[in-house]
């Protein structure tokens, strides 16, 4: 899959602070059209009102989890496509497994860094 | 497992007799006969003698218990203590969240004006060291709100104890935090795990490509 750096990813994470690192993180990799929500409900409206080139989410999150948002997308003949990836902080084994049920493009534990961002995107994507 | 008695006074008497080897004399027999139908018309067996006894000790010590929490003050910790500690948490994470916002205004600042600076990519670099630092204030918020999870777990079996034991120190009861049926995903809410606990990047990627 070939990527497009002017294509719209929508982070979603229910920490500001979260939202803001990950935001500067993709700005740095090249990324400007960044778009941001801090819920699945509030992400899963923007995903269906406009389209998005990757989702990057949270797990713990309320109302809807990241895991339920994920769920949504891949039922949703529209999004089914979007590449996905969860930066959460649960690393359990059951946790990973879910989420890889669930259709889930990639997976990144917290804390991360930039080269492992970076890496996710690059196994998507392919070079950038 | 069954225990060796102690003989009684009455096996210990015909034991006595019998070693005196001489015809009992009426008044010893119409002791013995005595002794015997006392102890039938008590109508308590070995048995259940030893589980009264059991009980006396139960009782006993769940009074002893009784006294021990009332001397703790658990009124004390439900009703200020618990709310006092989860004040002071969420202090912490609004406190790191507002260091963490300065910080990293700080280092968008500094990014900003790398692109004037001759080593501007070295600056670059900083700043995303510090963005990447800052992950922490994520994890440790999360931490915490576990920490006040549990705090207020506890503070609901402490309700509950008081309200099992009534009398002096009875507090107000609410209900028990329900167990989550299997399959329902917030079993999956774990939070983030202890350092030794987690799985790490590369043993996510592992369980990552091996599931299905």
């Amino acid at each position: 899959m070939a990527i497009d750096m002017n294509m719209s990813v929508l982070i979603v994470d229910d920490y500001k602070t979260m939202l803001r690192i990950i935001r500067n993180l993709l700005k740095q990799l090249g990324f400007e059209n960044v778009d941001e929500a801090t819920d699945g409900g509030t992400a899963l409206m923007k995903l269906r009102d406009r389209n998005y080139g990757l989702v990057i989410s949270d797990w713990n999150m309320e109302p809807m989890t990241g895991l339920q948002l994920l769920k949504e997308v891949r039922a949703d003949n529209k999004l089914k496509h979007v590449p996905f990836i969860m930066i959460t902080a649960e690393s359990k084994t059951e946790n990973v497994v879910a989420a890889k049920e669930a259709g889930v493009t990639n997976y990144i534990v917290k804390p991360f860094n930039a080269a492992t961002l970076k890496q996710k995107l690059t196994a998507i994507y392919g070079n950038f | 497992m069954a225990r060796k008695s102690e003989p009684s006074a009455l096996t210990r008497k015909l034991e006595a007799a019998a070693a005196q080897a001489v015809p009992p004399e009426a008044a010893d027999i119409a002791a013995v006969v005595e002794a015997v139908m006392k102890s039938l018309a008590g109508d308590v067996s070995l048995a259940e003698f030893q589980l009264y006894h059991e009980l006396e000790h139960l009782a006993d010590y769940i009074q002893s218990a009784k006294r021990e929490i009332a001397a703790i003050r658990p009124d004390d910790i439900r009703s200020r203590d618990i709310p006092m500690a989860t004040d002071e948490l969420d202090a912490v994470v609004d406190a790191t969240a507002e260091a963490t916002g300065a910080i990293l205004d700080a280092a968008e600042t500094l990014e900003r004006m790398a692109d004037a600076m001759p080593e501007g990519d070295k600056v670059r670099e900083i700043a995303t060291r510090i963005y990447e630092a800052c992950n922490f204030q994520d994890v440790t918020g999360q931490r915490i709100t576990k920490v006040v999870r549990t705090l207020k777990h506890i503070e609901q079996k402490i309700d509950a104890l008081l309200s099992a034991f009534g009398d002096g120190f009875k507090g107000a009861s609410e209900p028990a935090e329900e167990a989550l049926p299997p399959g329902d995903e917030r079993r999956l809410l774990h939070g983030p795990q202890l350092p030794e606990e987690a799985n790490k990047q590369d043993e996510i990627d592992a369980i990552f490509a091996q599931t299905k």
